[in-house]
């Protein structure tokens, strides 16, 4: 059996969701990983786009940032920021964007702005950065974030980026372009939002972890798909890519 | 420099120091805290190191952002301080989306009264800033996000290239280096390379900004370090890890401005502190682009 920790169990699902997807909005670290490696494998087409003005990218080095130099290096087109967001996203050319944050409640809404209070806040977050109107205009969203219940959260302290709002046909009302969530990769298991009320559901766990342990991790009464998979392990052609190629310093691991 | 900041940046100004990730203007800022500038209105999408380093130092009374981080590092713990704690003078915050920022870049830019776009709907944004707001289309029923033109008083905008005259060419990351300085009432363009006019004219596709909106151009080799410019030097990551532990303590932080801002006189100055061996370090391999043909017509 292939050694791998839950990082890489979840970089690794994260790319095979991918699998023929043709343009993906990448987010720094574990995210950019994922693309990559779905780009050798599930995805040889997959064009990566960064919000940094960045359409095709092929970085030779893992990038230190969405604004590092090796993604402008070798990629099919650099353009000013305001055709990145008005050409490429709002145009609808984003098939699917890749987000995180500190907090994520049941619908996929996520909060990246602040912990506690907006006026007086406990802890500063980074803001928004992109994150507001990709969530609206990519097509899909698919969330990157570890398990814990402090970021599964029964209410966010601040919405930063719309998800399914407040379920059922909240997101419709708004008429986005985008469809919003279809899934969340973490690090224990994978969920989806396919049903009516569009809230998240646990649909697969990674090799062995517990229903109970995934409830424990989660700030509400968790939703539970009728059939509950066990997600396949990563290969050892895969966890090669990972672990020789894409992250050789084992900076993710 | 120093003549530029001395005549441009005044205080209680805004100024736009720009460069997504690349191209950002470390050696304006550090000339801006030498002057000791007060009660400026700091613009940038991402106010990064520079903006840290500027806040720490008491310049700037207010901060218009979209992304307050350390690029792939973590938090901006002078900012944070500064609005959590008000260290060492209160800081009042003024925040957009990426997009949002943009499109205050293109309505200033031409001169327009709002820029729309898809975003902010459903979100707690236009709560936590009443600029943001929503108008219906002249066209459909449909409500559509705005937001307000952005002049700045002063943009700084570092470029690979620039003629005495101003005329600037850029490659690489183009961020809102453009929008910006169209934007701006005032432009200092500091360049890695002054050039003559045959070069700009030899490849017109590649200027930015012309000259014609520059009043000020400075030669400052390095002077985005310890961020880069594409084809020159990469970017300092060692300095972005330093930077963030040593900007968790007040103490500390203040002892790094005093070491390499206040005793050090310019730039040429803080590269020689900062050592050959480490720029050398720095300088990427090459990748030259094919030339293309612009044909002659006479």
């Amino acid at each position: 059996m292939t050694d791998y920790s839950a990082s890489e169990m979840m970089i690794v699902a994260a790319a095979r969701a991918l699998k023929n997807v043709r343009t993906v909005f990448v987010g720094v670290g574990l995210p950019n990983i994922a693309c990559n490696l779905a780009r050798y494998t599930v995805a040889p087409d997959l064009q990566l786009i960064y919000e940094s003005g960045v359409y095709g990218a092929q970085p030779a080095r893992l990038p230190l940032s969405i604004g590092d130099p090796t993604l402008v290096t070798g990629a099919t087109s650099v353009v000013p920021m305001a055709d990145l967001f008005g050409l490429y996203l709002q145009r609808g050319l984003v098939d699917v964007a890749l987000l995180g944050g500190a907090q994520i409640d049941r619908f996929g809404n996520l909060n990246t702005t602040v912990i506690g209070d907006y006026d007086t806040p406990k802890t500063r977050l980074p803001g928004s950065g992109g994150a507001c109107e990709i969530a609206i205009n990519a097509r899909k969203v698919y969330m990157i974030m570890r398990l814990s219940n402090r970021s599964f959260v029964e209410k966010l302290d601040f919405l930063t980026s719309p998800g399914h709002l407040s379920g059922g046909d909240s997101r419709a009302k708004q008429s986005y372009p985008g469809e919003g969530p279809a899934l969340v990769i973490s690090d224990m298991a994978i969920f989806d939002f396919d049903n009516a009320d569009h809230e998240m559901q646990l649909t697969s766990l990674h090799p062995g972890v517990t229903l109970q342990e995934v409830q424990a991790s989660v700030g509400w009464n968790l939703r539970v798909s009728a059939e509950i998979l066990e997600t396949p392990v990563p290969s050892p052609e895969e966890m090669n890519l990972v672990r020789v190629e894409l992250d050789p310093q084992g900076m993710y691991r | 420099m120093q003549e530029a900041v001395s005549t441009y940046v005044r205080d209680g100004l805004s100024v736009a120091i720009e460069g997504f990730t690349a191209f950002i203007c470390f050696a304006a800022g550090h000339e801006i805290i030498r002057q000791r500038r007060k009660n400026l209105t700091l613009i940038r999408m991402t106010p990064d190191l520079v903006y840290d380093q500027m806040i720490a130092a008491g310049v700037a009374s207010h901060l218009v952002f979209s992304y307050l981080g350390n690029p792939g590092v973590g938090s901006l713990h002078c900012v944070r301080r500064a609005v959590e704690k008000q260290i060492p003078i209160p800081l009042t915050i003024e925040e957009y989306s990426h997009y949002g920022m943009v499109g205050r870049y293109m309505a200033g830019a031409m001169r327009m009264p709002f820029f729309p776009l898809r975003s902010y709907a459903g979100t707690d944004m236009p709560n936590a800033n009443p600029d943001i707001r929503f108008v219906q289309s002249p066209y459909s029923d449909e409500s559509i996000a705005v937001v307000p033109p952005l002049n700045p008083d002063v943009a700084i905008i570092h470029a690979q290239r620039a003629t005495k005259q101003g005329d600037t060419q850029l490659w690489g990351l183009l961020g809102v280096q453009k929008e910006a300085a169209f934007a701006a009432s005032k432009v200092i363009v500091v360049a890695e390379e002054i050039v003559e006019d045959s070069v700009i004219r030899a490849d017109p596709n590649r200027t930015l900004i012309p000259g014609l909106i520059v009043d000020a151009v400075v030669h400052e080799p390095y002077g985005a370090h310890p961020s880069y410019v594409q084809g020159y030097y990469d970017r300092d990551n060692a300095f972005y890890l330093m930077w963030n532990e040593v900007s968790r303590d007040r103490a500390k932080t203040e002892t790094w401005l005093d070491e390499w801002v206040y005793n050090v006189p310019d730039r040429s100055a803080y590269l020689e502190k900062l050592g050959s061996e480490t720029l050398d370090d720095l300088k990427p391999g090459d990748a030259p682009s094919s030339s293309v043909n612009y044909g002659t017509y006479a």
